[in-house]
Parts: structure tokens; sequence; C-alpha cells
């Protein structure tokens, strides 16, 4: 295993390691069934002993700071407006006004129409825009408009696309299709990453996550992401291990990183120091950077506000000192 | 053939459920004559935080029930009471080593205050509420609304003395996070198995059992508290910490004056209700 020194935007399928595996339909087939199948039973027992875990005090404080780095503050309602967007951004620029040492969250994530509004507020803060396209979030729609969508996010100004893989392909065997929008998609990215969603609340089986993440990241995804937020289950523990566990062996045999993102369900600082102290178990420390790992989130922010402050002043915090997202 | 005794394991009454301290830890409660009574759950900080949430959640669906309401449920307290009658006698008796008849009184006294409370439900705004006269052609209406989040340190009083301070407060529509007697906490959790047999919704009150010196500075330092009520604490020193405490976020304070003591056999004045009460004014148009 030699780890990369500065990693950066992964470009595998031109690396020519998996040339042979995504050269036909039953190729493909053949590699994906092939990957060791999933020891469900023993998956969930794992990650449920790695909840166990006590963080405290100044391992507490760093996973705090960690994990407010880590979130991709996300909008992704009907509802949204340009006035909400730019709250949002606010936000995330300045979590805790009360408080300069808080660190900026990683990302805005919205709908590519917003891309513009977020992008004007972020300006140069450091904080990147996130866009979900690809007719999120079902991704049913013909591939030349999931193609325009991320285009259009792209010119906008995003610097990150979420996109959504076609589950009903997916699930009926089409891999190689499903491969190639992916790389599809990626080229239309240009210089923005992208973020593989794979729904996996619709995978049905643990063995298909593992799947889609080894054929997301051989299609050149920066980065695999549980799930959109608007199907339960989102991401669980299990799920997430699984797919830390993916890009922990990608490495292994590619030397490329690839980033991981559990969405939607994480509420509580208590789950994503859950989160957190996975990453470091199967991943090891390289992967506790905002740059291979990700939180999809809206609530969670206020709760490690919320705990933050608490250790900080040393008195519990409440929900009415913190903006309403 | 001997049976088998089925004893109670006494736990804390958080958000409708009943829990053991999140810090696993009890202690032992003893009786009048210092002989073993039971074990206790020892609630920590954690514990009354999960309490203060559960009392946030809950404060919205209840003080959004109509006074009516609300009287509907503290008197459905009574009546359970009254039907559990024999019990709590006979835990009194065990923890404060009364008589027969004096502890009879007490719950006599318990359930007929509750019953009074359950009363003043419909009738405290028109009391403290008001139609303000105004120079202008407008209706002026001042009325009273529950402060929100109440922490209570219960007095020793294990019945009587917890039923007279945590009545007032939910009838006027607070949620109310309490502190049990250190001394005689098993009262309060089974007054807990009352009340969640009685339709009062879930975390409209929570009952810790434990440190008073322990727990109550982190309710009173707590952000999301709304008011303190410290009846129950008899170390001067700590009631003038709680208090300093609670200023952070401009808690109402009910702090007794130095030497007092409650009679609680005695009719309550309004007092208990509108210390944890805000008043709203809204200025309408007459007319048309």
């Amino acid at each position: 295993m030699t780890p990369t020194a500065s990693p950066t935007a992964s470009d595998t399928s031109a690396l020519g390691v998996f040339d042979d595996v995504v050269r036909s339909e039953s190729s493909l087939r053949r590699f994906l069934h092939g990957l060791p199948g999933v020891d469900q039973v023993g998956c969930e027992a794992r990650a449920a002993g790695l909840a166990t875990r006590s963080i405290k005090t100044t391992s507490k404080a760093f996973a705090i700071d960690l994990a407010i780095r880590m979130v991709d503050l996300t909008t992704l309602e009907g509802q949204d407006t340009p006035g909400k967007v730019r709250a949002l951004a606010s936000k995330a620029i300045r979590p805790d006004p009360a408080d300069p040492t808080c660190p900026a969250t990683a990302a805005v994530c919205v709908y590519p129409d917003m891309v513009a509004t977020a992008k004007q507020t972020l300006g140069d803060s450091g904080v990147n825009v996130a866009a979900v396209a690809t007719a999120f979030p079902s991704g049913r729609a013909a591939m030349d408009i999931k193609l325009a969508d991320t285009r259009d996010a792209v010119e906008a100004g995003a610097d990150e696309i979420d996109m959504v893989i076609d589950r009903g392909a997916f699930l009926s065997g089409r891999y190689l299709q499903v491969f190639e929008e992916i790389a599809q998609v990626k080229e239309a990215c240009g210089d923005a990453h992208l973020k593989v969603i794979f729904e996996t609340g619709e995978l049905q089986t643990y063995d298909n996550v593992r799947r889609a993440s080894w054929l997301a990241m051989m299609a050149g995804g920066h980065f695999i992401k549980t799930s959109t937020g608007k199907v339960q289950p989102a991401a669980t523990l299990p799920v997430t291990l699984i797919m830390l566990e993916a890009v922990r062996d990608f490495r292994e045999q590619t030397g490329q990183m690839v980033g991981v993102k559990p969405a939607g369900g994480i509420k509580t600082t208590k789950d994503a120091i859950k989160y957190l102290v996975m990453v470091n178990e199967i991943c090891g420390g390289d992967w506790l950077d905002p740059d291979w790992f990700r939180f999809g989130a809206s609530t969670l922010l206020n709760d490690l506000l919320m705990q933050r402050t608490k250790m900080t002043t040393g008195r519990y915090s409440g929900p009415d000192y913190f903006t309403l997202d | 053939m001997s049976r088998i005794d089925v004893r109670k394991t006494y736990k804390l009454y958080i958000g409708g459920a009943f829990p053991r301290s999140e810090s696993g830890r009890s202690y032992v409660v003893n009786d009048a004559k210092g002989k073993l009574l039971a074990n206790a759950a020892q609630a920590s900080r954690k514990d009354a935080r999960d309490a203060v949430v559960a009392a946030r959640a809950a404060f919205g669906g209840w003080s959004g029930r109509t006074a009516y309401n609300r009287a509907q449920v503290v008197y459905r307290i009574a009546e359970v009471l009254e039907g559990r009658r024999e019990q709590f006698e006979a835990e009194i008796r065990a923890s404060e080593g009364v008589s027969a008849a004096k502890a009879k009184t007490a719950v006599d006294a318990a359930v007929d205050r509750l019953v009074w409370y359950a009363g003043w439900a419909d009738k405290i705004t028109q009391v403290v509420g008001n139609a303000n006269p105004v120079a202008g052609p407008y209706f002026n209406l001042s009325t009273p609304e529950p402060s929100g989040v109440i922490a209570v340190v219960a007095p020793r009083d294990p019945l009587l003395g917890l039923v007279s301070v945590v009545a007032p407060l939910i009838i006027t529509g607070n949620t109310v996070v309490v502190i049990a007697s250190e001394d005689h906490p098993l009262t309060a959790i089974t007054l807990g198995e009352v009340m969640a047999t009685s339709d009062l919704p879930g975390g409209v009150v929570n009952v810790l059992t434990g440190s008073q010196a322990e727990i109550a500075p982190w309710l009173a330092s707590h952000m999301d508290v709304n008011g303190i009520d410290l009846t129950g604490v008899e170390d001067a020193e700590l009631a003038t910490e709680l208090e300093v405490a609670a200023a952070d976020n401009l808690k109402r304070v009910r702090r007794p004056s130095p030497g007092a003591t409650d009679d609680w056999l005695a009719e309550p004045g309004l007092d208990r209700m509108t210390q944890f009460l805000e008043t709203k004014t809204v200025w309408h148009p007459i007319g048309v």
C-alpha cells in the first residue's frame, strides 16, 4: 500500500488498471459479482461495536471541529428561495457568529438553479458550492438531459457535482450503462469534483452497495455518497462501513484515494462522532479530512454548534441561540 | 411454599418512559429507621440534559392545549392518585416514619391540591390578565403565557410537597424537570407512574432522582431552561450559586426567603402559578 502524498482528482479510468474489466458488459458483471460477499451480521455487529467508543474532552473537541469542517450544509427543498440559500451560505462561512474560532463548513449543497445565488454569497471564502444534478433525486431522465443539467450547474459555478446513479439500470444488472453514465457525467463536470450517489436505501443488499462502490470508483468518481436524503433509510453505519472498506481496498489496488459522504439521517454530534471513529478504524487517519470525508446534513450543524458551545462555555446550550435552517 | 419477592426497581421518569440513569449509578435509600428501603437511580448531568430535551419537545403540544383540557388531565392525575392511595400511604410511612393517620392526611391533601390547581387552569387568565384602558380606539389585552421549561428542586415532603410545586407549573402550560428530594425519592417515581397513566403527555413532567448538588447546577446554567424553582434547596450557599448561574440566560428564579418554611397543608396562593408566567399584551383596533 502506498499512501499517495497529495492525491488529487482521481482519474482511474485513465490508469488502465480496470480496462479489462470495463471492456464489456459480461466482464464487468463477472468482476462485480466476483467481489467477496458482505457478511451482513458481521458487518452490522462491527458497525455497532465501533459505535460504542467513548470520545471525550480534547478528542471530542477535535472531532466536533473536524465534523463541522466536513459538513456539506444542505438544502434540497422545493420551497428553497434565494433568500434561504443566501442565509445558508452565510451560515456555512461562519457557523457560530458568536465565536470566530469556529471553522467554516466544507460546502453548501443546493439544486443547480441556486448555484449562482450561493456562489455570490460564498465568493472566495473557501467554502465550496455543491450542486445535485442528473435529475436528482430519482435519476430518471434521458442522458442528454442529465448531462445538460450537469453542465448548467458547472457553468453557474459549482465546485462539486452530486450525481445520482440510475438505480433501475443497476438493479436490473445493466452495470455498463451505469458505468458509462458516470463516466460521461464526469466528463461534463470538467474541473468540478464528482460525487456519486447510490441511494443505498434502494439498493436492497449490502452486496449491491459494495458493487456500486467499485463501479463508481472505476468510473472515476471522486466521492461515493450514500443517499439523496429523500429515501428512508438514508445513511446508516453498516452501509458507510462497506463503502469505507471499498475505498480502502481501492487505494491498495490503484493508489488512488476516493472520498466517502454519508448523507441523510445524521442529526446529532454523537452520530457524527460514530462515523469519524469508523473512518479512522477502517481507512485510517488519511481520510479524516474534509477532502476525503463529508457529511451531507442540515440539522447536524446546529447540534455540533450546541455541543461546541457546551465544551467552550461549560454549560448546556439551547436551540434558541442558533439560526434555524 | 414461600413466594419469591418481586421487588420494584426505581428508575427515572423522562419523556414518558422510565429509563435507568445514563451513568448506570444508583444510591441507597433508607427508611426513617436507617434500614435499606430500596435503591434509587442516581441521575447524572446527561440525564438532566435528556430531561430538558424531552421537556422542550413536549412544551409546544402541552402549552397549545386548551386550559380546559389541561384541567381535565391534572384532575385525572388526582383520580388515579386517589385509586392508588394505599401504596402512597405505605411509602410515606416507610420513608418518613409517620403515623398512618398523618400519611392519610398527606395523601388526602395531595389529591385535593391537584383538584384545586386543576380548577385554576381556565381561571388564571381572568385573574392576572387584563383589558387595559388606552388612549385610542384599541382593545389592549394582556394575557399570561407559560414561560417554557422550568427546572424544580422539590422540597423534602415526598408527596404533598412535590405535588404542590409541580401542579401549579403544568396547569398553566409549562413543562417541568423536577429533582426529587434526595432523601425521599421513591414517592416521586411512583407519582411518575401515576402521571404516565393519566393522559399527561410524555415529557410534560420529568422526574430525576439523585444528588441535588450534582444535578441542579447543570439545570441552573442550562440555556434552554426558562425558569428555576429553588424551593427544595436547603443549603443557602448552593441556592446563591444556582441563582447566579441562572442569571446567564435571564431565567426566572423562585427562591424562598431564608429561614422560611412552607406549610404544605395550608391553602396555597397564586404565586406558584404566576411566578412562571409571561404577560403578552396585544393591541387590536376597535370598530368595523
